[in-house]
């Protein structure tokens, strides 16, 4: 336990110490403000942070690759991972203790749109339900995004390959469902079942489905777990 | 303290180290010798975990550090050759981190980092990101971050490449005097600096151990593998076939001297034998002057060559054709 408090901080502390995470976050921000004006600029807006929760889970498949990019690459090539993993620390707490210092990272940056959200109170009179869960689904998805990051990061010792791993898995869960007009029962029901997006739809309408929420949690959980299990064949290869 | 047990790696069909078995004692420094791609780094990597051997094992304070790795390796520091380090962190935020991965409280990382940025004379550069600094002071870095926890045991692989030479020497004090305390081994392919540290050494060549002496020993007895010098009055041409005919004579090499109607030769013999008899008599038998017969010793070196190079890849000496 007190391996991952020390992987988690160490990394966290990294994140808010150099200008890449804060580069990557304010693209975040600007992009989902520009949305977000958009959104509310058209006549008869509705008063709502739909729009603004749809753009924020297009852009994380963005945004999310690019946070955990480095966390497993450098480590690779600077050769630094010889060191962590001949001190007495599992994989486990290794992966573990990254995901979490960069779960800490998006939901800062996360935050930082729930100024957009004080504009609407302020200037309309919105159904808060619709508001918190959207924002639940908003966290879900980027803690499952950053899960597939995580994968990809451990794949490879260049940063770059990394992301873009990372990315076209996400773009690949995000966008399955539109695949599933061409192809019909069980197998469109299945592919359906696996996309992101149409699960993300439901929480920007107010609408919490506890299977969804357990769909994410399987994500993270069953990527973490790849995650691990790459690193751990690492020695082998 | 460290037990390799037939240890064996194999990348994919090649072997990179083959059926290793040495054990190094508590408090010893083991110097492990060997020319690039020998296996060294590979056996270092088996040793502290972080690559499993294909076959075979290894125990480090009596842990398997396959089956009871998690507990071999809080008995390690390790040095890797690359000195991999976390280029954004100050040293002392480094320091503190790869403490508190291997279970130190707080209170006695804050005592122990002191004493080993002391020790290892970073004081100036504490709150230095690691980014900024010289490569030997990244060395100095990566040793402080080994012997940080105190560990049994100690691997450092090529502690002193890449370094400028005052620092050369510094760092090799150190690691001596690091030696007083814990058990040490090290990978080298310098030997003046094994035989300088090393209370003994083990070559390795193409991945299997071709000797293990102490660093003295090597210099006379390991070897048999003796040169001699003789000093010939006597036609060179006929001198050095009737010589080269003689049962254990590797090769001679004809050393110029300036004046003198005699010929010098330094003559390589087959390990473990002394020729010096037969030389002499061959020389008489022949007609000539014998003004001169004496053993050479071995540099390290010249074993060192010796017994890594296969014996078809020998250059051959240049006095041999005239």
């Amino acid at each position: 336990m007190t391996n991952l408090i020390a992987i988690t901080r160490k990394e966290a502390k990294a994140y808010f110490s150099t200008p890449s995470a804060y580069i990557v976050g304010a693209m975040f921000l600007v992009l989902t403000g520009v949305f977000f004006v958009f959104d509310v600029s058209t006549p008869f807006a509705e008063a709502g942070v739909r729009g603004l929760s749809d753009w924020a889970s297009f852009f994380i498949v963005f945004l999310a690759p690019l946070i955990t990019m480095k966390l497993l690459a450098e480590e690779q090539k600077l050769g630094t991972l010889e060191l962590l993993l001949t001190s007495p620390v599992r994989e486990w707490e290794v992966v573990l203790g990254k995901y979490l210092a960069s779960l800490l990272m998006l939901l800062a940056i996360q935050s930082v749109t729930l100024y957009y959200v004080f504009m609407i109170y302020f200037f309309g009179n919105p159904d808060t339900g619709p508001v918190i869960s959207a924002y639940l689904g908003l966290v879900l998805h980027g803690a499952a995004a950053l899960a597939i990051g995580m994968l990809g990061s451990s794949l490879s010792g260049n940063q770059i390959v990394s992301a873009v791993v990372a990315t076209a898995i996400l773009l690949i869960f995000s966008f399955i469902n539109r695949v599933s007009s061409l192809v019909d029962g069980a197998v469109a029901e299945f592919i359906n079942a696996l996309s992101m997006n149409a699960r993300l739809s439901d929480f920007s309408r107010g609408v919490i489905d506890l299977s969804h929420v357990v769909y994410f949690l399987s994500i993270v959980a069953i990527f973490l777990f790849l995650s691990i299990r790459s690193l751990e064949t690492r020695r082998w290869r | 303290m460290i037990d390799a047990i037939d240890i064996t790696k194999y990348y994919g069909d090649f072997p990179a180290v083959t059926g290793l078995n040495f054990s190094v004692e508590q408090g010893e420094i083991l110097g492990f010798l060997g020319p690039n791609g020998a296996g060294k780094s590979t056996t270092m990597k088996i040793l502290t975990g972080f690559i499993p051997p294909s076959s075979g094992t290894a125990k480090i304070a009596g842990y398997d550090i396959v089956e009871q790795s998690l507990l071999a390796r809080r008995h390690i520091g390790y040095l890797p050759e690359t000195v991999p380090l976390y280029e954004d962190m100050e040293i002392s935020d480094y320091l503190s981190f790869m403490g508190q991965i291997r279970g130190m409280s707080s209170s006695q990382l804050k005592k122990r980092i002191d004493e080993v940025v002391e020790l290892c004379r970073l004081e100036e550069y504490r709150n230095t990101i690691i980014g900024k600094l010289s490569k030997g002071y990244r060395q100095r870095v990566g040793i402080s971050q080994a012997i940080l926890h105190e560990p049994d045991v100690l691997v450092l692989d090529e502690p002193t490449i890449g370094i400028d030479p005052i620092q050369v020497v510094e760092t090799r004090q150190l690691i001596k005097n690091l030696g007083e305390e814990h058990t040490l081994i090290l990978s080298s392919h310098i030997l003046p600096e094994v035989s300088m540290i090393c209370d003994r050494v083990i070559i390795i060549h193409e991945g299997q151990i071709v000797a293990v002496d102490d660093p003295s020993n090597l210099g006379t007895n390991l070897s048999g593998i003796e040169r001699v010098e003789i000093e010939v009055k006597g036609p060179n041409r006929e001198i050095v076939p009737v010589l080269e005919e003689i049962d254990g004579v590797q090769s001679i090499e004809r050393i110029p001297v300036t004046g003198g109607a005699y010929h010098r030769y330094h003559i390589t013999v087959d390990i473990g034998r002394d020729l010096r008899h037969d030389l002499a008599k061959m020389v008489v038998a022949s007609g000539w002057e014998l003004l001169k017969l004496q053993s050479l010793g071995m540099s390290l070196e010249e074993i060192f060559l010796r017994l890594t190079i296969e014996e078809e890849e020998l250059p051959s000496p240049p006095g041999e054709a005239s």
